[in-house]
């Protein structure tokens, strides 16, 4: 004890945490007929299996989802987690909230740990909204007691006053949302671990759940924070760590961490290009050489004037030749709202097989139809007939969408907040009817009498 | 580094030390205990839900042993004179029916339990042995419907039982332990090989069979009946009858072996549990 208390006070710290995972061809779940075929005339095998002695699988069928992560995180410390999917960010929040164990390394915290990796776990449709609030928080770690106190404060969040004793299947999805995040807003742990749950519900009431978590943050809390929502992390969080691959690949404050991140090619960028075919994401029909954001003149840019085109390209290779390709960009803003997707529609190309070659296929979004902020793409590769996805590369490319203020833009002279997923230029018109006398005598007239 | 300022106990925080593990481990047994009220919630959730949007509500509680009964009573006992120690077939049959109808249930429900949690347990941390603990729990409330009917048949049968009841919560507890210890380690199995769940129904009927709940135990003599007690289910039927009957078998070496064979299961399933338990949340 006094060892290793005096090592470290850090409310969290992780040493070469590793989890590793099964992958390929393993089915979801086993039959005891796998189990008896590939284990017949090896009994011991199948006891072993049975009772989770088996021998570790071969290396090619696993992958680290996390692998040398190391970090201290000191009390009262308000922390973010990014990296791309994959990154392994939900896997470290499950492993420190104990749902999975690690295969290596260790972890020890200092505090009582509550865990928010998705909202309205353990809800039950049937039950009331006051039940459900009592089920919920149970099993979130409050004590009864400590949710009968909270009981007002909960609803009032939520706003679900009136619905309180209607089973929540009868909610629409926007109240059910409310009542879930206010449920685990209110759990008041020394740590909390918080995954990208504040991607749910509209703007308001995300405004709203992020003011919430700061207040969390402002009264001491240790509070580490995932989320693909860069302005959130920059605003929350003064430190952000940055998971590439199932390691840390940058630690420090968050304005920076973030920036590097946006630029980095671990993230997004607004040109990617995969030089090595055999790590480009593909399969043997197609692969993926390059994804970039252009202007109308042709130059690359991460940042486009909202009142311009901006033209998606993406570069492939075809390997396998009779095959009806169809590019796919999917558009979402920073807040992970799918804004929309398109399907390559240019006629010359459409259910005609391709040859193999080298491909550029452009998408033009017009100006004048974002709202400014930053644009993630997804960039997929498809075959509609029959069903088949080629390529699928997730946050290939990003943008920022800026506006100049010259007045010619949607917002025209207004300067201020703009909310909205889009901003399209709408043609405007007004017609003038000149004044006529007796419209205003009729007007003046009813004014007089009352 | 700012400190703690809002810690409301004086008591150190609890540290938490996560790391691999492997082999068995402890059944940490404070944790549950700490963790009661989850419980508690488990199980009261279990009860509302169970019979909203059905015409009959709680009395399916009593219309699945009860017309088992009937059927018993009238085949076995009426058609094929089933010998039944001298007690009317009916109340005969009913009073190992209600235990059986609490462990099969048990059995059932907690069997699912995990996989029927899979959205829990991939997302909230508590000691995954509450989920099974509370769905055979809840059963007792089921239990205490069916038992009503049994303290009806009692007198109409005219049947007083004697100061043996007071051993009635020993047999009720054997019940538990039996569905719970069976509970566990179908449960685990069933997180790996969902072929569990096809097993269930069909080895609930053959166990019953095996069970002398349609004949009397006395049917078998010597060596036998302590080979017999083996099946925990025997112990309790046999027991039920003893207190609350009257009936002739007096418990013995067959009840005592029940409840040594329930125990170890217990036992042996809960440490198999914890052991598999950290692959839970990868697996179900």
């Amino acid at each position: 004890m006094p060892t290793s208390s005096s090592v470290s006070d850090a409310a969290i710290r992780v040493e070469e945490l590793g989890k590793r995972y099964r992958i390929g061809s393993r089915p979801r779940y086993k039959t005891l007929r796998d189990l008896i075929a590939t284990g017949a005339g090896a009994p011991m095998r199948i006891a072993r299996t049975l009772i989770g002695n088996a021998p570790p699988p071969p290396p090619e069928q696993t992958i680290w989802a996390l692998r040398g992560v190391t970090f201290e995180i000191g009390h009262g410390e308000v922390v973010g987690i990014i990296g791309r999917n994959g990154a392994g960010k939900s896997t470290l929040l499950k492993v420190l909230s104990r749902i999975t164990s690690p295969d290596e390394g260790r972890a020890r915290i200092r505090g009582r740990v509550g865990s928010l990796l998705e909202v309205g776990t353990g809800f039950h449709f049937e039950l009331t909204g006051r039940e459900n609030i009592f089920l919920n928080g149970a099993i979130l770690g409050m004590r009864h007691s400590e949710i009968s106190r909270k009981f007002d404060e909960i609803v009032a969040f939520a706003g679900v006053e009136q619905f309180l004793d209607t089973p929540v299947k009868h909610y629409s999805s926007g109240m059910y949302l409310r009542l879930a995040f206010s449920v685990a807003a209110h759990l008041d742990p020394e740590i909390l671990l918080v995954d990208e749950v504040l991607a749910v519900g509209d703007a308001t009431f995300q405004r709203k759940c992020l003011d919430k978590m700061q207040d969390v943050g402002r009264r001491g809390r240790t509070v580490l924070f995932v989320s693909h929502n860069m302005p959130a992390i920059a605003r929350l969080c003064e430190r952000t760590i940055l998971l590439d691959s199932g390691g840390v690949k940058m630690d420090g404050p968050s304005h920076r961490v973030v920036a590097s991140y946006l630029s980095s090619d671990v993230g997004t960028t607004a040109a990617r290009e995969w030089r090595d075919p055999a790590t480009a994401p593909g399969n043997k029909t197609a692969r993926l050489r390059a994804v970039s954001v252009k202007t109308a003149d042709g130059t690359i840019t991460d940042a486009v004037d909202i009142r311009r085109p901006v033209g998606l390209e993406m570069v492939f290779d075809v390997c396998e030749p009779g095959w009806v390709l169809t590019p796919v960009f999917d558009f979402f803003n920073e807040e992970g709202l799918l804004l929309f997707g398109t399907l390559d529609s240019d006629p010359q190309w459409r259910g005609r097989p391709r040859e193999c070659g080298t491909y550029t296929a452009t998408a033009w979004i017009p100006g004048n139809l974002l709202t400014e902020g930053t644009v993630i793409v997804d960039a997929e590769l498809i075959t509609t007939h029959p069903t088949a996805q080629h390529f699928y590369e997730r946050q290939a490319v990003a943008f920022h969408v800026v506006d100049s203020m010259e007045g010619d833009s949607a917002r025209g002279d207004w300067g201020g907040s703009m909310p909205g997923v889009i901003r399209p230029m709408l043609r405007w018109s007004t017609q003038v009817a000149p004044a006529r006398d007796e419209t205003h005598a009729r007007v003046a007239g009813k004014a007089d009498v009352s | 580094m700012s400190s703690v300022t809002a810690t409301p106990e004086a008591a150190p925080p609890p540290v938490i030390i996560i790391k691999p593990s492997s082999g068995w481990i402890g059944l940490k047994l404070s944790e549950i205990w700490s963790y009661r009220e989850l419980l508690y919630f488990l199980i009261w959730r279990d009860l509302k839900v169970r019979y909203k949007q059905t015409a009959l509500g709680a009395l399916w509680a009593v219309i699945q042993p009860l017309f088992t009964m009937l059927i018993f009573a009238l085949f076995f006992g009426r058609l094929a004179k089933m010998p039944s120690d001298g007690i009317p077939y009916p109340i005969f049959s009913y009073t190992g029916l209600v235990p059986w109808t609490f462990f099969a249930r048990g059995l059932a429900s907690s069997s699912n339990s995990l996989v029927d949690s899979a959205n829990l347990i991939r997302k909230v941390y508590f000691p995954r042995l509450m989920i099974p603990i509370a769905d055979v729990l809840s059963g007792l409330v089921d239990f205490a419907i069916a038992f009503l009917v049994l303290i009806v048949m009692m007198v109409y049968y005219g049947v007083t039982p004697s100061s043996r009841i007071i051993w009635l919560p020993a047999f009720l507890l054997l019940a538990l332990v039996a569905a719970l210890a069976v509970g566990l380690w179908l449960s685990v199995l069933n997180v790996e090989y969902r072929d569990v769940k096809y097993t269930v129904p069909f080895l609930t009927q053959f166990w019953m069979f095996a069970t002398p709940i349609v004949y009397p135990s006395s049917l078998l003599t010597g060596k036998w009946r302590v080979l017999f007690g083996l099946n925990p289910m025997v112990g309790v039927v046999e027991g039920f009858r003893w207190c609350i009957l009257g009936a002739k078998t007096t418990p013995g070496p067959m009840i005592a072996a029940s409840a040594a064979a329930s125990v170890a299961l217990l036992i042996g399933g809960a440490f198999y549990f914890r052991r598999m338990e950290k692959t839970f949340a990868d697996v179900v």
